[in-house]
């Protein structure tokens, strides 16, 4: 056998490169869902030692709550002008603009929930029969039982029941019309696993993973930015504490940490020795036990 | 540090999910928001401890009727090692799911409840690893607590077992006596079990060699996708990527293109932006050659000086995996890495009694049937043997009207 020395990373990027090609090969309209996180920034690496010299045979394709943290914007365009790929962005202020979803009310409403009907009126508008995704199955235990490529309905739903039996390295990428397939190469990566290989392949990522002053209000005994976006009132105290995000998403539910780690080894040794899972910093996951089954099966990513 | 992934087989009455929590906590793998998600939740242990199997099942269904129906991956690693588990159910209704996670498996634990021993249960997932051809088998006798960590017990179990194992030629098989519930011989050796001499569960899977894992040595690369920059500084630019499933490649190798066995010279492989002198089983690659090929997706590209076997009639094990059965008379397609060919069931050799391994002649294959069929492809397959090659040595069938995968079947032998 050979004598190159293939560590865990190297096996987890050649199965998600593995992943990849099949979509290319196997979709006519595929898309990568990019959020400006970290997983889905570890994706356009890997697209681009997957494909490189060549195009990418998708394209980004970002559901913008337009509830961003303004450093993930001006990082995802530097990263497409740079890349020289297509952005397809789904606006979900559109969606309320046009009716078609109505904003949350209260104090914790967000926009989370809203980006599902984006999403499926995005993949409708473009046709697109593969959406690749930065779903890890350490996430969350309804992610853990998810199929690399895990099949939609014309509803985007997810049947937990009715899944494809997935064999070896075999992707079957078959589908009826009006379905598509969502599909997730770094299913088998933890987010241990996420930041080594960051650090590693030295990735660039938006400023807000690492520790920086911000003005936070306490929710629900989490860190949220104090921002336009999170409905304030009396009650809430702004203080400012010196914070980093573990996670990306919309403003309104991606909760804070107080951290002084500002380079990737020190977030690598925060992870470590973490004993809160990074879902845990996300108030869309607290309502219940099966929060994340019912927004599957709903069509969320 | 490298990957073990396993998986366990066993009933959730046999403790298995209860095991794959206990290895969690005693590794300190679970987190402080998840401990108090199951702390929370309504289900408890009689004695009114958590109930680590919760830790496992993940979907609404599987709490509500205390059951695993999905396969669940788990990720945890040591100092030594990372591990992923594949958590399968047990129970026959759900065969098809249990193939699914033992397919990426290195290594099985098996779990049998000592006071039942040996149960036809336990044949038929032993029955499942021989057929998947998973090298390494622990098997774990739990619920030692129950029969007073008897010696006597665990011996008899294995014992038999030994027979079992031999029939079914699992070669590498290691016998540890735990309690999933009490946590012995899990993480920690235990000191109720003073006659035990061996290695902790965890300990083991620490320990055990899967450097080759697939022993051939033949370079194969399926072709997934052909890079053609077309742009002005890169127009005759072709590279042919894929991932090596076997053996490796070396620049100036000479290669065959099947099915059309067109012959060349590797000029070049490349790997984003290095170039590489080797590419070896496992590695996602872009190969050069030096001559013009007619190449796409679907092709493979081997070593001119191992070719692999070429035909339209094979003979393979079957996993019936659709509620529909088997129907002689249509076409299906079958999937045979990046190739997508037409397929037929030419014959029923025989169906296996998974229960007992009985083999009976057989003219209906329905959900979770397994057998040896004739597989009859619309376009030369180039293939190797199951036991030489996992990866080049399946397929899956695929049901046109439905597009449902429908099938598993393993190369075992050239149809006349």
């Amino acid at each position: 056998m050979s004598k190159y020395n293939f560590d865990y990373l190297d096996e987890l990027e050649a199965e998600a490169i593995h992943i990849l090609r099949e979509v290319a090969g196997q979709f006519e309209k595929p898309a990568l869902l990019f959020s400006g996180g970290k997983d889905s920034i570890t994706l356009v690496r890997l697209a681009e030692k997957a494909f490189r010299p060549g195009k990418f045979p998708f394209p980004l394709v970002h559901i913008d709550t337009g509830h961003n943290f303004e450093e993930t914007i001006d990082y995802r365009d530097s990263m497409v002008a740079r890349l020289g790929e297509r952005l397809i962005v789904g606006s979900v202020q559109q969606s309320i603009d046009e009716g078609k979803v109505v904003e949350q009310k209260g104090k914790n409403a967000s926009r989370n929930a809203l980006q599902t009907v984006t999403l499926l009126e995005t993949i409708e508008k473009y046709q697109f029969d593969a959406c690749i995704g930065g779903a890890r199955r350490d996430e969350e235990k309804a992610r853990a039982k998810e199929r690399i490529f895990s099949v939609r309905d014309e509803f985007g739903q997810w049947d937990p029941k009715r899944q494809r039996p997935e064999l070896w390295n075999i992707y079957n990428g078959k589908i009826n019309k009006g379905e598509n397939v969502r599909v997730f190469p770094i299913s088998n990566w933890t987010e241990l696993d996420v930041w080594n290989y960051i650090r590693r392949e030295k990735i660039e990522l938006p400023s807000i993973y690492f520790a920086h002053d911000r003005d936070v209000i306490t929710r629900n005994g989490q860190l949220m930015a104090a921002s336009p976006y999170v409905n304030m009132d009396d009650e809430d105290v702004v203080e400012r504490k010196k914070v980093r995000f573990r996670t990306v998403g919309d403003i309104s539910c991606t909760a804070a940490i107080e951290s002084d780690a500002f380079l990737i080894d020190d977030i690598i040794s925060e992870i470590s020795q973490s004993k809160i899972s990074e879902r845990g910093a996300r108030m869309d996951d607290k309502v219940s036990e099966a929060a994340m089954e019912d927004r599957k099966k709903g069509g969320y990513f | 540090m490298n990957i073990l992934k396993f998986f366990t087989a066993g009933s959730v009455d046999d403790g298995k999910s209860t095991l794959i929590g206990r290895l969690l906590y005693d590794t300190d793998s679970i987190l402080a928001d998840q401990l108090e998600a199951i702390q929370n939740a309504n289900r408890k242990n009689d004695d009114g401890t958590v109930d680590l199997a919760i830790l496992t099942d993940g979907l609404r269904a599987e709490r509500e009727q205390g059951i695993t129906i999905d396969v669940a991956y788990k990720y945890f690693q040591t100092d030594k090692r990372k591990f992923i588990i594949a958590d399968t159910p047990g129970h026959i209704q759900y065969t098809r799911n249990m193939v699914t996670g033992a397919s990426t498996a290195n290594l099985a634990i098996i779990l049998v409840d000592a006071r039942n021993g040996i149960i036809e249960q336990t044949i038929r997932h032993s029955y499942l690893v021989s057929l998947l051809g998973i090298k390494h088998v622990v098997l774990a006798v739990n619920k030692m607590d129950m029969v007073d960590y008897s010696e006597t017990v665990f011996d008899a179990i294995t014992q038999k077992y030994k027979t079992l194992a031999e029939e079914l030629k699992l070669k590498d098989v290691t016998y540890i006596p735990v309690s999933a519930l009490k946590g012995d011989n899990i993480v920690h050796q235990s000191e109720r079990m003073t006659w035990y001499t061996g290695e902790s569960l965890l300990h083991f899977l620490e320990q055990v060699d899967t450097a080759v894992e697939d022993k051939s040595e033949k370079a194969r690369m399926p072709v997934q996708w052909v890079i053609r920059p077309q742009t002005d500084e890169l127009h005759d630019y072709r590279g042919y990527s894929g991932r090596v499933v076997s053996g490796s490649f070396k620049v100036n190798d000479k290669i065959t293109v099947l099915p059309s066995g067109a012959s060349s010279t590797i000029s070049k492989i490349e790997f984003f932006d290095k170039e590489l002198e080797e590419a070896s089983s496992g590695q996602s690659v872009t190969i050069h050659l030096a001559t013009d090929v007619d190449i796409s997706r679907g092709d493979t590209i081997v070593n001119s000086s191992a070719l692999p076997q070429e035909s339209k009639l094979v003979e393979a094990d079957l996993c019936w995996m659709d509620t529909k059965a088997l129907d002689t008379s249509i076409t299906y397609l079958l999937q045979h890495n990046s190739k997508l060919t037409k397929c037929k069931i030419a014959e029923v050799v025989y169906k296996v009694d998974i229960n007992t391994l009985e083999k009976h002649a057989a003219d209906e294959f329905k959900l979770n049937d397994i057998g040896r069929v004739v597989l009859k492809t619309a376009d030369y397959l180039p293939f190797d043997f199951y036991d030489e090659s996992k990866a080049n040595g399946s397929a899956i069938l695929i049901d046109s009207r439905t597009n449902l995968t429908v099938g598993a079947t393993m190369f075992r032998a050239l149809a006349d």
